[in-house]
């Protein structure tokens, strides 16, 4: 491991430094939500319907305003008149999208269970919870739908009534001559795989503080969240508060993989109280509590054609997707299933291309991104149908992935986008190498002969994403209500130090020891003379947050940028004072020499404070902002592979190797990026062997504590062998693409592929996850009658 | 509703001795993060699961959200902000940053309460004993593979 003191200044990045965010976390001084808390500071309690459908026939708060320390409660229909807007839904992908009024809290109707139905505030956390549940409510249940193709069949109990359906859209991509290809291709494959419902479970809570100050109409807001910036845009619309009066700052947060990527009620619900009761608000959820209100990812239906050549040329994929939205539309509900639109082609090159996705309402827990958000899908989907067709045509499935291979870029893909870069055979040369692909086939072969009760299987998934979310007119022609630029400040302080200022927000992804790295180097200053600073609104007011993998591919660029601007700046000056010309200074490690004479960066930034001798008409200070909007999206691509020992007398699956090897572009910090990957996969794995929300006829969520929900432990998972290859970007000087959802994106196929690997012989082929004990063994038994 | 019943209690949290009256229903992760300030210990579910609020109580590596403080009456409690007592990381913590065994951070307190109860009763553990030793801590971050790298680099 290297430290800053083994490393020359100004060379920083690609070193895995310790990080500069540990230490708080370490000895416990990291100020989460839930720790922080403010003088005459009340708590506040959310009830929430127990019925997934049912008329509010009333609401009674007496009982809740009699309990000791209680100092307000209200029903939906008492606060209905704070709402200026529909809790935000940033992205409606059709002109005729369904977008029903989401209340904050529910007025007439409750639509799932969890849905809010009423709101104490007491003096203290355990009051609140008492006193609601002395909120007397009466519900007359109505009929419930749960299940997304159920809802869409007629005569379905409907989520919306004014909708008369429970289809939110259809939205179609399509390229090429694809009934033609299908018509003429030698051989066809169609799957359906689904991808069941999963509950994020960010390790925080999620949890929200608002201070009002009366006098002035100003409101801060602490919220658990990825999106400060878009939280107070969106907030500003909802409760009315003027957005220049709102303040909204992410402390540090404990994880979100697209749970946090939102704008939620209870948020919205602290603003409006906050400012009615003059006094500041928490809210903290439970975890279970939280099982039913945060948006939970996935739960598609996903079917699948593929036309070949009797080579194994793939010239047409059909993708149809029927995603269940929930409820309601919360931020990006309506927009993630098409976040993986373009990639059902996958890594391959493929002539024409149909996409096709009915998004629908159910009286669930909305559906929202989750690590990946649609790209996960995508990838399973055509991983999974490439191993189908290499079945079908009896071939490796190598030797089909090889065949299909994007080879020239950039590469226009079937759904119409540009890829940068990439070398496919490179990384799965690689990741074969590490595997020892021949030893473990040999293994498998001598299991199958010798008819053991544990067979082994290899699965394979040579994916590709699109990442670094995203030029801001592509945006606009898919009808998301935001742009995809990000924003970064540098200001050198007088001292020489420096503040950094950068428009996303993390929780847990390293920015301010990564974006440390690239201004440190950039600036040929000390690393640890450099401070990123990041999710408060009112410190850095320009930004679009972190999610799409897209913080160190926009925001990290944005830093650069700002870097070449402080350096034009500074360059200016040191002409000026070492009287040569401009371009007679070379620049290299934060030093300007020309004349025989230097000056650094530092010096400089003191000589701009001074302003005693600076150019005529140029204004003090070095600081300098860049916002940039990327023209193209990031493209990492890798090969996973797993190998699986399956039981099948007992349906067990033993993950017993990993291997991984990614193309993420240039690095910034390896260290970083493994962990990223690292828990990328992790959670992918969890998909494909055990996580599922799981709901009944009536709606109720039956996997609904983490007593029943099966996040696994490190007894669970095994140690990941990873490998990586690099192709620049060549849309961003830094060559970054991006690596927080490598992980999800990649790893469900291969498990799955080598769960079913493993069971081609006893003529399984078609599972779903999560692939448990139960359901392998079921297939086994269906497959052996 | 009857006014819930109250009582003293005393504890000793690291090294620090405290005498609190509080509701007798109150948990022990609440009386530590909420009436002794000491946050670092947090709550990640409520079930028992997580062992986000690990510490440990008279040595014993304890779900601080499953046990009632007054059931810790005269107990020596040790918590995360006990670990870094000179104000250095002590071999555990540093083992964690060099092996970037956190990210968030918000399972880490937790979690380091649990590796220094399983150092403490196993010197060398295998990889296998620390991932077993470790498996009522969740993370949903790492996947794990740099905690159990750090948990036996602290071994060593």
């Amino acid at each position: 491991m290297a430290t800053i003191t083994e490393l020359e200044v100004g060379r920083v990045v690609g070193a895995p430094l310790d990080r500069k965010e540990d230490a708080a976390l370490l000895t416990g001084q990291a100020k989460f939500v839930d720790d922080m808390s403010l003088p005459g500071m009340v708590w506040m309690a959310v009830v929430r319907s127990p019925y997934a459908h049912a008329r509010i026939a009333m609401v009674n708060v007496d009982g809740a305003l009699a309990h000791r320390g209680v100092i307000a409660a209200f029903s939906g229909d008492e606060l209905a008149d704070e709402w200026q807007a529909s809790l935000p839904c940033a992205w409606l992908p059709t002109e005729d999208t369904a977008q029903p009024n989401h209340r904050p809290l529910a007025v007439d109707e409750a639509r799932y269970v969890g849905d809010g139905v009423a709101v104490v505030i007491a003096e203290s956390r355990s009051e609140a919870r008492d006193a609601a549940e002395l909120v007397q409510i009466d519900y007359d249940p109505l009929p419930t739908v749960i299940d997304a193709e159920k809802a869409l069949e007629d005569g379905s109990p409907l989520v919306h009534e004014e909708f008369g359906t429970n289809r939110c859209y259809t939205w179609n991509l399509a390229t090429g001559e694809v009934d033609e290809e299908f018509a003429k291709a030698d051989v066809t494959v169609k799957e359906r795989y689904r991808q069941q419902r999963l509950i994020p479970n960010a390790i925080e809570p999620r949890g929200v503080i608002v201070q009002p100050f009366p006098a002035t109409g100003e409101l801060t807001m602490w919220s658990s969240t990825q999106v400060p910036h878009i939280a107070r845009v969106t907030l500003s619309m909802v409760t009315g508060v003027p957005e220049a009066k709102l303040r909204v700052v992410a402390p540090a947060v404990g994880g979100g993989f697209g749970s946090k990527l939102n704008v939620y009620a209870e948020e919205a619900l602290a603003l409006v109280l906050a400012r009615r009761l003059g006094r500041p608000i928490k809210w903290i959820e439970q975890r279970s509590e939280g099982y039913q209100s945060t948006t939970h990812g996935r739960d598609q239906i996903q079917e699948i054609e593929l036309a070949a050549t009797s080579e194994g040329k793939i010239r047409a994929v059909r993708a149809k997707l029927t995603v269940n939205f929930g409820a309601y539309l919360q931020l990006v509900t309506a927009g993630t299933p098409l976040l993986g639109a373009w990639l059902y082609s996958g890594a391959y090159d493929v002539a024409a291309y149909d996409f096709e996705c009915t998004g629908v309402f159910t009286n669930t827990t909305p559906t929202d991104a989750y690590r990946g958000a649609g790209r996960p899908e995508a990838t399973y989907a055509i991983e999974r149908a490439v191993d189908a067709l290499a079945r079908k045509l009896g071939k490796d499935p190598l030797e089909i992935r090889r065949l299909n291979f994007l080879r020239e870029f950039p590469a226009t893909i079937a759904s119409g986008l540009t890829v940068d870069s990439g070398d496919y055979d490179a990384h799965l040369d690689a990741a074969l190498e590490i595997l020892d692909h021949d030893d473990i086939r040999r293994q498998q072969s001598e299991r199958r002969e010798r008819g053991d009760t544990k067979q082994v299987g290899i699965g394979f998934s040579t994916y590709l994403e699109m990442c670094g979310l995203a030029p801001s007119r592509v945006l606009g022609a898919i009808r998301y209500g935001a742009g995809g630029w990000d924003a970064a400040t540098i200001r050198f302080l007088p001292t020489g130090t420096v503040q950094v200022l950068i428009g996303t927000s993390p929780h847990g992804q390293s920015h301010v020891t990564t974006f440390s790295q690239i201004v440190a180097e950039r600036l040929g200053i000390p690393y640890d003379d450099v401070e990123v600073l990041h999710g408060d609104t009112a410190v850095a007011p320009l930004g679009m947050d972190t999610y799409g993998s897209r913080s160190l591919t926009v925001g990290g660029v944005a830093a650069y940028h700002a870097a070449e601007r402080i350096i034009d700046k500074a360059r200016k000056i040191a002409a000026h004072q070492l009287e040569v010309g401009e371009d007679e200074l070379e620049y290299e490690n934060g030093t300007f020499s020309g004349n025989g004479n230097s000056l650094t960066t530092k010096e400089l930034a003191l000589q701009a404070w001074t302003a005693h001798n600076l150019p005529d008409g140029m204004e003090p200070g070095l600081e300098a902002s860049f916002v940039y909007d990327p023209p193209n999206f990031s493209w990492p691509s890798g090969t996973h592979i797993a190998v699986v020992e399956v039981d099948t007398e007992t349906g067990d699956v033993d993950l017993i190797r990993y291997v991984a090897v990614d193309d993420v572009g240039s690095v910034i910090n390896p260290r970083v990026v493994e962990g990223q990957i690292h828990g990328g996969v992790a959670q992918g794995i969890a998909q494909a062997l055990w996580e599922e929300a799981v709901y009944d006829e009536d709606g109720n969520l039956v996997t609904g504590s983490m007593m029943n929900y099966m996040v696994p432990s490190a007894a669970e998972l095994p140690s990941y062998e990873l490998g990586r290859t690099e192709t620049p970007s060549p849309t961003n000087p830094l060559g970054v693409k991006g690596v927080g959802e490598t992980g999800t994106i990649a790893s469900t196929a291969a498990v799955m592929n080598a769960v079913v690997d493993a069971l081609v012989p006893f003529g399984v082929t078609d599972l779903d996850m999560p692939a448990t004990p139960e359901r392998v063994w079921r297939a086994l038994e269906e497959a052996r009658t | 509703m009857d006014p819930v019943s109250r009582k003293t209690i005393t504890v000793d949290v690291n090294g620090e001795r405290y005498e609190r009256e509080l509701d007798a229903r109150r948990l022990l992760i609440h009386f530590i993060r909420d009436d002794l300030d000491l946050t670092g210990s947090h709550i990640g579910c409520d079930t028992g699961n997580c062992g986000a609020c690990s510490v440990l109580v008279d040595g014993t590596l304890v779900k601080s959200c499953m046990m009632l403080a007054v059931q810790a009456d005269g107990a020596k409690i040790e918590t995360v902000e006990g670990l870094a007592a000179d104000g250095e990381l002590n071999g555990l913590q540093q083992a964690f940053s060099d092996h970037h065994a956190l990210q968030c951070g918000y399972c880490t307190p937790g979690m380091l309460m649990s590796a220094t109860a399983l150092l403490r009763e196993n010197k060398s553990p295998s990889e296998d004993e620390i991932r077993k030793g470790i498996q009522g801590n969740i993370c949903r971050c790492t996947g794990y593979v740099n905690i159990v790298e750090a948990i036996r680099a602290a071994a060593q």
